[in-house]
């Protein structure tokens, strides 16, 4: 039998004599730890005095599952890493894989790609705002955020089939190209959804409960913000000025006109303000990609050596079929070396970093994920307030426990 | 020998020499114990139809939640899903009752009925139709359970009975969330019932009585109270929502954070009863508020008369659960400390604020000869 007060457990140690305290286990089985996260919580009364979360119930081994697959077969893994934005997280690991061969990737698959993230970016964020005002007490709006995620989900069906798992990108490229009336439908969205974000913004940010729930709620200092190494919209409602999409402009996002919202405070009505502007900037940059999309053009690098050959190429003739065969059951041999390549995620920056010894399987990948970096920050938010601020902190922060803990 | 007979008869004699209206006439009877009889059928009447009243408010809140939610609610359960609280009802009964092994056992079983007893209750004193009328079918349907002179008094004692079922199901669960929830809701309920008492002071000082069919009377000669007494409906209705643990208020039960509070540990018809309680309470005080504020059985107007009282009262109910389920879709829950900083930094002041206001005019009026 184990100690059940084992000292490295977290959690474990007792408390000194004379302590009135109460140790309550938030978790992981719990309505709003987004998941299975565990909080070990320290109460004196309703007053948070230490606050410990314990990542770990999630764990599949993504990074050792993927040192055993080939380079094409881990992007269905990394769907199943943030399972709110599955398209970023298969964009950021062929990004890595594609630094790593060098690979040029064709314009229309790049600003497909980029049309799509900022989509998946939207999605994630109607999650978080759903989530985030329930966690609250407000049950309305949360349906719906979920009402506005759905035309989101029916257009990646549209695209590639899936809706959550999508698995949508490809090493060089895309699975295939969008359908007929993709352009369309992106565009009924993006009209419907701005009108939709002024009905969120009717229904919550002015609402004096709401507000009362999150200003000077979780207070992170910039620095503090950055010596913890976050990212994304937590890092930017500190206000600090960074997105990679601006800092390190990958894909096309150079070309593109759009503005990175800041907060003053830190708190979570700032971290909330800057989520719902990033939601209405994702539409501004949809709305310009879609007026830069090629009309036409390949989705697919054109590289034999990495790419599968066309399918009525492989069908018909000796020598494609047979490639096709190796490089399904082989793989494909990648240059000795390494390469990390990070995109602006939903929750923050999202990287993957592969060394290769030349094989046709990664020696070992790395995966930077916004989600852990951030939780990080709960203690420092939660300690000395009451109980109710720690489900707020734990919401304003965006969690995907699929991503905490890989 | 004495027989139970003349024990009842005795025990209905000492209640109306002390507390029952001396000059209503359904509470002088000739004969106590067919007056003991009809108050039975009434109770019964009035309770079913109370419970059913309950069960489809149930319903209604689902469908109303629903419509703000752009979803359906019920609909598999009959047509509209109108069997649903049936439904529901055949579930809970079926379930098996656990209790834990951590749980004070005996506390843990009476805790639902020290909250659920009190709720149906309350229903004792809510008039009808007027009280001093005969009733329906010769006295054997009366508009009123107990036409109590205390009224008022005795639904604040009742509600403050419920808090102890909270209380001690919280206590006794053996879990932390129970804990909690039963501890946030104590303190809730303790300061809210001060401004709910406070709150309808006015109206009490206006009508000159407790009883609160002489409050329904009172508006019928005059005019509904909400106009004359805005704050101090204001300061009940909130009050009121802050009382029956509904939502911005729920706090007790807030299901973010601690699951579900006082209840958690509860299931089956236990858990039942204290559901039942929460619905009750809430078809309480928007009754309550109806025949405070908005003149209860009575018409608004006198050629809309022809409308039965107990439809009237119904009616105005309806509209106040309405908005109680209206305000559940819209708005998010407080946090502790807000609830309790807006209970005695915003309501209370206010409450004294109205009753003083009210108290010197009604002095100054009587002096000045304005009330007759």
């Amino acid at each position: 039998m184990q100690d059940v007060k084992d000292k490295t457990i977290p959690g474990g140690e007792d408390f000194a004599q004379g302590e009135k305290r109460m140790r309550l286990n938030m978790g992981p089985q719990h309505p709003s730890t987004h998941g299975v996260l565990q909080v070990i919580v320290d109460l004196e009364g309703e007053l948070v005095v230490r606050c410990d979360p314990v990542p770990g119930y999630l764990h599949r081994g993504t990074e050792k599952l993927a040192e055993n697959k080939y380079y094409t077969q881990i992007i269905p893994l990394t769907d199943r890493l943030d399972y709110l934005s599955p398209f970023n997280n298969n964009l950021a690991y062929v990004m890595a894989v594609e630094k790593l061969l060098g690979l040029e990737v064709p314009p229309r698959a790049q600003w497909i790609r980029l049309i799509l993230s900022e989509l998946q970016r939207i999605a994630s964020h109607l999650i978080w705002f759903g989530t985030h005002v329930m966690d609250i007490g407000g049950i309305t709006p949360f349906l719906y955020a979920l009402r506005d995620r759905e035309t989101i989900l029916d257009i990646f069906e549209m695209c590639c089939g899936a809706r959550l798992t999508v698995s949508y990108c490809r090493i060089g490229g895309l699975m295939a190209d969008v359908p007929a009336g993709f352009v369309e439908k992106v565009q009924d969205f993006v009209k419907l959804f701005q009108l939709s974000i002024k009905d969120y913004h009717k229904m919550v940010t002015k609402n004096p409960i709401f507000v009362g729930r999150t200003v000077g709620v979780g207070v992170i200092a910039p620095d503090d913000a950055v010596s913890l190494g976050l990212t994304g919209p937590t890092l930017r409602g500190s206000g600090v000025n960074l997105d990679l999409r601006k800092a390190e402009p990958y894909l096309y996002y150079d070309q593109l006109d759009f503005d990175v919202p800041l907060g003053t405070k830190g708190d979570s009505y700032d971290r909330y303000l800057v989520r719902m502007e990033e939601m209405a900037q994702a539409t501004r940059l949809v709305e310009q990609a879609l007026a830069k999309l090629p009309e036409k053009g390949p989705v697919k690098a054109d590289d034999p050596k990495v790419m599968l050959p066309p399918k009525e190429l492989s069908m018909s003739r000796a020598e494609e079929m047979q490639r096709h065969f190796y490089q399904v059951i082989h793989g494909f041999p990648t240059p000795v070396g390494e390469a990390y390549a990070s995109i602006e995620g939903s929750k923050g920056e999202l990287g993957f970093y592969i060394i290769s010894d030349g094989s046709s399987r990664p020696y070992r990948m790395k995966i930077r994920a916004p989600s852990f970096v951030n939780l990080q920050a709960l203690p420092m938010m939660t300690e000395g307030r009451m109980l109710a601020d720690v489900i707020t902190c734990i919401g304003t922060i965006d969690i995907v426990l699929g991503e905490v803990d890989r | 020998m004495f027989s139970a007979a003349q024990a009842t008869i005795g025990m209905a004699n000492i209640f109306l020499d002390t507390v029952a209206a001396p000059e209503s006439k359904v509470n002088a009877p000739a004969e106590p114990f067919i007056w003991f009889l009809q108050t039975f059928v009434t109770l019964f009447l009035i309770m079913n139809v109370v419970l059913v009243i309950m069960a489809y408010q149930t319903w209604a809140e689902r469908k109303v939640l629903a419509l703000a939610h752009q979803r359906y609610g019920p609909t598999r359960t009959g047509p509209f899903g109108l069997l649903q609280p049936i439904a529901d009802a055949v579930k809970l009964l079926n379930k098996e009752s656990i209790t834990l092994k951590e749980a004070d056992k005996s506390v843990f079983m009476i805790a639902p009925m020290i909250g659920f007893i009190p709720a149906v209750a309350a229903w004792a004193i809510v008039p009808w139709g007027d009280a001093n009328s005969e009733g329906l079918l010769g006295g054997w349907i009366r508009p009123v359970i107990a036409n109590l002179n205390l009224g008022v008094l005795y639904l604040l004692a009742l509600s403050s009975i419920g808090v102890y079922g909270i209380v001690m199901a919280g206590y006794s669960s053996g879990n932390k969330y129970s804990m909690l929830g039963s501890l946030r809701s104590t303190a809730q309920v303790v300061s809210y019932e001060l401004t709910l008492g406070l709150g309808m002071m006015g109206v009490l000082l206006m009508a000159g009585s407790l009883n609160l069919n002489e409050i329904v009377l009172a508006q019928s000669n005059t005019m509904w109270f909400v106009i004359p007494q805005f704050f101090g409906f204001v300061v009940f209705g909130i009050s009121g929502i802050a009382e029956t643990n509904r939502s911005p208020f729920d706090l007790p039960e807030a299901e973010s954070e601690l699951v579900a509070g006082y209840m958690l540990e509860y299931g089956a018809m236990r858990f039942g009863m204290f559901y039942l309680a929460e619905y009750i309470n809430m078809n309480t005080i928007a009754a309550v508020t109806a025949t405070l504020y908005f003149g209860g059985w009575a018409a608004p107007f006198p050629f809309l008369e022809f409308i039965p009282g107990p439809l009237w009262l119904i009616a105005k109910f309806s509209f106040f659960l309405f908005i109680y389920y209206w305000i559940r879709a819209t708005l998010p829950r407080f946090r502790y400390d807000q609830l309790m900083g807006f209970c005695w930094k915003v309501l209370f002041p206010l409450a004294i604020a109205n009753l003083a206001v009210t108290a010197v005019v009604k002095l100054v009026g009587i002096y000045a000869g304005w009330w007759g």
